[in-house]
């Protein structure tokens, strides 16, 4: 009943200029998450190098005393680097099997209802803000690491009780807070393996766990790698959580010490701090950013090789 | 046909949205930028002093409007340990008195006292009382704020007094146990702040283990510690007197309680004067430095000071 008229489409005029308008807008929006990456990049370069010409960037990374605020400040964060990289490493080696296990049960041999309650469980844990994981990491974790602890050094004189804040504690809730990542990551890439590989093998007679082992993950290798990847991503750049478990003293990373992780150390002391400890922090923040950087490339480097697999 | 034109105009509708979503986002930015530049200057971001302004300028116009029209600077130096109440109090002076411009500077107590008896700034913070060769110069002692820090273990604990020494020994690492002070055949864990912490400064120079203490756990904020100490046998740490509650035990220093009475007596081990010095007594002061006590003195100082965690003298 209505004509062409009312239609901002209606012709060709208008047509072409909601096309133009569109296509600004979108490379408007592309302009802000480049702009936003340049800044912060910019902004960590600028207030992240004065300190190193203060204090030399050898004496930052290599130094192994953390005393910022002393009469004689040092500014040595090898063990805050050390405990960041074991760490992430520890936490890797007990997430990643149980994540990629968690992933191989959902998208294979999972009956349908377990994987309904699974499934919801692995998002759930993903939207879990990480300050709640650090909370029930002090109220429930800590305490029972702090038993432990007792019982392993009960004869010790030397060691330093920490009331269960310590390296294990943090790596404990690192290996849990990756998990969604590794899962969620690693059940697309199974998934994505063509259905007739696995029917070749269990044609050819091999077990669903041959299958799974031979078969099937490592044709979903670049995709695991993929999560694992991520999953260092996000247990290097985690602050909150371990903030609150890990004890926050800069040690060298064994199993019962308290520990301080890159991103702690500048948490917990940005508020007070001054003058070149504040400049050291964010020195801190550039080392951090650095390795962030790396995972990142190793990440691209992975995906265009993962695509190479693809097109062979 | 319809569907075509409906989707059109709802795509029209969505673009315009798009658009003025983003011109307000972008005005939002720059309105974000400015008020964060203001907060720059003004040293540290105090959201309730700023909210409290338009309040304060209401009361003025009814009574001391001669009060405002004062102009002229007031300069502060000295310990880092008053930043806090020094910035706080300058801050919400200046809102009050636009006319006047306070500038603090935190160079240490000692050369805060210094600078004030040269005449260089107007006053000298000191977190600590003067010396008789100080006070006989003509520097005035105005202490304005008590500085309290409580030591606090888990409830459990049977330690319930200490003496300095023992303190001191505690959270240098030689007692490593309370069975060593009495207590329960449990190790001690040594809960401590976060480095450049005022709390942390205040309790190792009080103690004068300043840079030898050796925490197992450096926790940035009281209420940390509060929660740790609270929920880990065995554990000692110390807060700003005003924050304990019933879910740790404060001990005793020396036999006395850590309580608002004995730290305004003098008897409590951990505490301190915050000592804003004049050459000479205040009433000898420029018109400016006057009205800063008053200031201080009048009801809304007072809340100030308590509002960052100080007891009243």
């Amino acid at each position: 009943m209505s004509d062409k008229s009312f239609s901002i489409i209606g012709n060709y005029k208008t047509k072409k200029t909601v096309e133009k308008v569109a296509a600004y807008i979108f490379t408007a929006c592309a302009l802000v998450t480049v702009l936003a990456v340049f800044s912060i990049t910019l902004y960590m370069i600028i207030s992240g190098t004065p300190a190193i010409f203060k204090v030399g960037l050898l004496e930052i990374l290599f130094g192994r005393v953390w005393m910022p605020t002393a009469a004689e400040p040092s500014y040595g964060i090898f063990y805050v680097i050390l405990t960041s990289l074991f760490g992430t490493s520890l936490a890797i080696l007990i997430g990643v099997p149980i994540g990629l296990m968690t992933a191989v049960f959902l998208a294979e041999t999972a009956p349908r209802p377990l994987a309904g309650i699974v499934r919801p469980a692995v998002e759930l844990l993903a939207g879990i803000p990480s300050v709640i994981y650090g909370l029930i990491g002090i109220l429930i974790l800590n305490p029972i690491i702090y038993k432990l602890e007792l019982a392993i050094f009960k004869d010790s004189s030397t060691h330093q009780f920490t009331g269960g804040s310590n390296l294990i504690s943090a790596v404990l809730v690192l290996a849990i807070m990756i998990l969604p990542t590794v899962i969620n990551i690693s059940e697309a890439s199974i998934k994505a393996v063509p259905e007739h590989y696995k029917h070749a093998s269990l044609a050819l007679g091999a077990t669903k766990i041959q299958t799974i082992f031979k078969v099937i993950i490592p044709a979903a290798k670049s995709g695991i790698v993929t999560a694992i990847v991520l999953g260092v991503g996000r247990a290097i750049g985690e602050a909150m959580a371990i903030s609150l478990v890990a004890g926050n003293k800069a040690n060298i990373p064994l199993p019962f010490n308290s520990v301080r992780f890159l991103t702690t150390a500048v948490v917990s002391e940005m508020s007070y701090s001054a003058d070149i400890h504040k400049q050291v922090l964010f020195t801190i923040g550039l080392v951090l950013f650095a390795f962030i950087m790396i995972i990142n490339l190793i990440l691209n480097a992975l995906m265009k090789g993962g695509k190479k697999d693809a097109g062979r | 046909m319809m569907n075509k034109r409906v989707s059109g105009i709802a795509a029209f509708i969505f673009v315009c949205i798009f658009v003025i979503g983003a011109f307000a986002a972008c005005s939002n930015k720059s309105d974000d930028a400015a008020s964060g530049n203001n907060d720059g200057n003004n040293n540290s971001g105090n959201p309730k002093s700023t909210q409290a302004a338009p309040d304060t300028g209401s009361k003025d116009d009814k009574g001391e409007e001669a009060a405002q029209d004062i102009s002229g600077t007031v300069t502060m130096a000295g310990s880092t340990s008053m930043e806090k109440l020094a910035n706080a109090a300058a801050e919400s002076f200046m809102e009050k008195y636009p006319g006047v411009t306070v500038t603090a500077e935190f160079t240490g107590s000692g050369a805060g006292i210094e600078a004030v008896s040269a005449g260089t700034v107007d006053i000298g913070n000191s977190s600590r009382k003067l010396k008789d060769s100080e006070k006989s110069a003509g520097m005035i002692e105005n202490i304005i704020a008590i500085d309290g820090i409580a030591v606090i273990t888990d409830t459990a604990n049977t330690v319930k007094d200490l003496t300095k020494e023992q303190l001191a020994q505690i959270f240098t690492g030689t007692i490593t146990n309370w069975k060593d002070l009495g207590g329960a055949d449990q190790p001690i864990v040594v809960v401590g702040r976060e480095a450049g912490s005022g709390t942390r400064g205040a309790f190792e120079e009080l103690l004068e283990i300043v840079d030898k203490a050796a925490y197992s756990n450096e926790i940035n904020s009281s209420g940390g510690v509060l929660a740790k100490v609270s929920s880990t046998p065995g554990a000692i740490g110390y807060v700003s007197l005003d924050i304990i509650d019933d879910t740790v035990a404060a001990v005793k220093l020396e036999g006395v309680e850590p309580t608002e009475e004995n730290i305004k007596a003098g008897n409590y081990l951990l505490s301190r004067p915050f000592v804003m010095a004049t050459k000479g007594e205040i009433s000898a002061q420029k018109e400016t430095v006057q009205a800063f006590f008053e200031y201080l003195k009048s009801s809304e100082g007072q809340e100030l000071i308590k509002s960052v965690g100080l007891i009243l003298p």
